[in-house]
């Protein structure tokens, strides 16, 4: 559900932004030309002190959430700092009841905080409780305590309105976030935290690395795993607590989640995951923080997920290591190279089998072989064949003459070597896999298009210990085809 | 190191058939040093069905030990909880006569392959160096060195060249290999291995079967969970025959026996045909 509920939330940002960026825009212009490009030059150039601050704070907030996110992502635990955050609601709105009761400023940061953190850890906990100690699985866990703590928040928040001392005026600041109401001090509050998340995650890189990979061997290594994972917990505590009132406590987890991985889409490393994630996090909490500042009432959360989003989209489909776009074209590459194994390898076939391939030179083996009876050898449609040979002659491998088509030099090379290749891999099923001869010439045909060259020479030492034929081994099984015997019985009936 | 008369000594007193341990009296640690798994009592329980019942044996130091049951016989929980991994209801492991926290270095951990998710953004190389960072230190970086050790141990397994490959372009066999590489790169005493032979390629099989030798003539030991009954003669000395308690344990030529697979896996009477075939074979070659 909460993917869902997030996916949701990212909709409905861009729609506000869609409905309400004209009004603002317009609401800025109509004050007069100029003040708008002031105001713009202002946050960007951030002449002011405490956009200054603010924007830092945020920037640093970004990189860390990218580096907790990418380890959280690969402990497969994304979704803890989600509940975390959704958890954290009844304590800002207790901690606002209390101390305003008690006399004392119910808007102090480090007391809303510090209530945050009570009933976030306490969710937590929760969570743990019940996934340990029912037979409950974690996602459901989550589910439960996340919505069961943001409904018990909102409820606070409405006894909140209705008490007579209360200004909860600027609380709803945590639910999506607001960097324009944020202090120089509550953003150095984030930089610090911030920097020592970052610092723990640099030093303690190797252990948390081997933690997500494979927590048994950790364990056996003499790691404490336990401790582990609680010193990674407790940075996605500091992570998303001190990122409330940037980011808001619902979308706090869209900067844990979305750098790190769209990361994932760029590269095969992880200490190149977690810089590109950093990075990714820095440049969209500096984006949005610099919006929200410009439009006091713009909400950067919505502002840094919609930035988040952009980036991530454009990971996705153009990422170079495993993009959509990137594997489209692996696939089409793939299917092309083995359409052309095929092409190769059934012409050859079919001159060894019309010649006495043992009496002859290679040279008479470039006879012509018709369309028609490659189409009829495997099968594909006369369109997909058509294209493998008009490759094939673009790279001058075969040539072609009315309704036929004959190898070149390099051609019969390059199907020589097919074959030999397919044998010697046919050849090795059937004498160390045990395989039966029928059953081998399908297997053969979706491995060796994958064959490493250092397996092809383990083949020939292993064959070669056998006294068997190297340079093109006859064929272990009869290559008389279905259709040959299709035309035959064809034949007969007519 | 190993002395002779010891391990001659869990040699002799071969073919056990839950024997209780009550020839050792006081179990005293230093009596075991030479022991590299020593297990006394060991309970298991997963909630509150017992996973493995009064487990008991001293495994002979410098040879290949074959566990071997049935599916849900608890031959990984047996090995999982014998390293501290999951908690125990009763029982006492020892390593080379001391705890598993003491010992952990001397110790080399090979999981199943299916325990770890291969997408996982590292390469073959950065996985065997895993196998150093105990060495490493915390918030150490690894240097050069500790790489150059971790290509030599890819090397001796047969994919040296596979080394910068990121683990999901590897094959089974070769995900394999890198795990042992990874536990032969720690230079231990004992090597533990969950289900190494299970679904790799003949090659892979005979590459690990070698290094399992090599193993064995420095006077290292390894423990070795198993799946197919047919090589268990080939392949190692020791066995331990487990089905929820130790059915038999001992030199594989006196405790490999029809009777003892029957008491292990019930009445699958074409499987011990095979495995009296695989022993005549043994014999026969001897």
């Amino acid at each position: 559900m909460t993917p869902l509920h997030d996916l949701l939330s990212i909709g409905w940002m861009w729609l506000v932004l869609v409905t309400e960026l004209p009004d603002l825009l317009s609401a800025a212009t109509q004050s007069t030309q100029d003040s708008l490009l002031a105001d713009l030059i202002r946050v960007v150039s951030m002449r002011d002190y405490n956009t200054r601050v603010v924007i830092v704070g945020v920037a640093t907030l970004g990189g860390a959430a990218g580096l907790v996110g990418s380890f959280t992502l690969l402990r497969k635990r994304a979704l803890m700092g989600d509940a975390l955050a959704h958890a954290s609601t009844p304590g800002i709105a207790i901690a606002f009841i209390v101390a305003t009761s008690l006399g004392g400023d119910g808007k102090s940061i480090p007391v809303l905080l510090a209530g945050a953190s009570f009933t976030g850890l306490i969710g937590v906990a929760g969570i743990l409780l019940i996934r340990n100690q029912t037979r409950l699985k974690e996602d459901a866990a989550l589910g439960i305590v996340l919505s069961v703590f943001f409904g018990l928040g909102m409820a606070l928040f409405g006894v909140i309105q209705q008490m007579q001392t209360g200004h909860a005026a600027g609380l709803e600041g945590f639910i999506f976030g607001m960097t324009a109401s944020m202090q120089a001090a509550d953003a150095q509050l984030i930089a610090a935290v911030s920097v020592i998340v970052i610092a723990g995650c640099l030093l303690l890189f190797k252990e948390l690395q081997l933690l997500c990979f494979d927590e048994g061997f950790a364990g056996a290594q003499g790691y404490p795993v336990v401790v582990l994972d609680i010193i990674l917990m407790a940075m996605i505590v500091l992570v998303t607590i001190v990122g409330l009132q940037a980011v808001g406590l619902i979308l706090i987890i869209a900067l844990l989640v979305i750098p790190a991985a769209a990361a994932r889409f760029w590269t095969e490393t992880m200490s190149r995951m977690i810089v590109c994630s950093a990075a990714l996090g820095v440049t969209s909490s500096v984006i949005g923080g610099l919006a929200s500042a410009m439009f006091p009432g713009l909400p950067s959360g919505a502002m840094i997920v919609l930035v988040c989003s952009v980036f991530f989209f454009v990971s996705m489909m153009l990422g170079t290591r495993r993009g959509v776009l990137i594997r489209l074209i692996r696939r089409r590459q793939l299917n092309r190279r083995i359409d052309r194994q095929h092409l190769l390898r059934a012409m050859y076939e079919q001159i060894e089998r019309d010649q006495d391939a043992v009496d002859e030179s290679l040279s008479h083996r470039k006879t012509p072989v018709s369309v028609a009876k490659l189409l009829s050898m495997r099968s594909w449609t006369l369109r997909r064949l058509e294209r493998a040979i008009d490759r094939a002659v673009e790279d001058d491998l075969v040539r072609r003459s009315n309704g036929s088509c004959r190898l070149t030099g390099a051609g019969l090379t390059e199907a020589a070597r097919l074959t030999r290749q397919h044998r010697l891999w046919e050849m090795y099923l059937i004498t160390y896999a045990e395989v039966a001869t029928a059953n081998v010439d399908r297997d053969a045909d979706a491995i060796e298009h994958v064959l490493a060259p250092e397996v092809i020479d383990q083949l020939e030492d292993l064959l070669d210990e056998q006294g068997t034929m190297i340079a093109v081994p006859v064929s272990p099984h009869d290559i008389a085809p279905e259709a040959e015997m299709e035309n035959k019985t064809g034949g007969g009936e007519a | 190191m190993p002395d002779p008369n010891l391990s001659s000594e869990v040699d002799a007193d071969a073919p056990v058939v839950d024997a209780p341990q009550s020839e050792t009296p006081a179990f005293s640690d230093t009596s075991l040093s030479n022991v590299p798994l020593s297990v006394y009592d060991l309970t298991v329980a997963y909630h509150r069905k017992p996973v493995i019942w009064d487990v008991s044996f001293d495994l002979p130091a410098g040879s290949l030990i074959g566990i071997v049951g049935p599916n849900g016989a608890g031959k990984s929980t047996l090995l999982k909880a014998s390293m501290d991994l999951i908690p125990r209801a009763s029982g006492r492991v020892r390593f080379f006569g001391q705890s598993y926290r003491q010992a952990h270095n001397r110790v080399g951990y090979v999981p199943q392959r299916e325990s770890v998710d291969w997408q996982f953004p590292v390469s073959a190389l950065d996985v065997v160096t895993m196998g150093l960072y105990d060495k490493i230190g915390w918030c150490r970086p690894v240097r050069k060195r500790h790489r150059a050790l971790a290509r030599e141990a890819l090397r001796r397994v047969g994919i040296g060249d596979l080394a910068d490959r990121q683990i999901s372009q590897l094959s089974g066999g070769q995900q394999q290999r890198t795990f042992l590489a990874r536990a032969l790169v720690q230079d231990a005493d004992l090597y533990l291995m969950d289900e190494p032979f299970a679904a790799v390629d003949a090659s892979t099989e005979h590459a690990i079967v070698e290094i399992l030798r090599e193993l064995k003539s420095r006077g290292k030991t390894a423990v070795v969970i198993h799946h197919d009954l047919q090589t268990v003669p080939e392949y190692f000395d020791y066995v331990v025959l487990l089905n929820m308690r130790v059915v038999a344990h001992g030199p594989v030529m006196d405790t490999f026996t029809p009777e003892n697979l029957q008491k292990t896996y019930g009445g699958r009477l074409t499987l011990l045909d095979e495995v009296t075939e695989a022993m005549r074979r043994r014999e026969s070659s001897l």
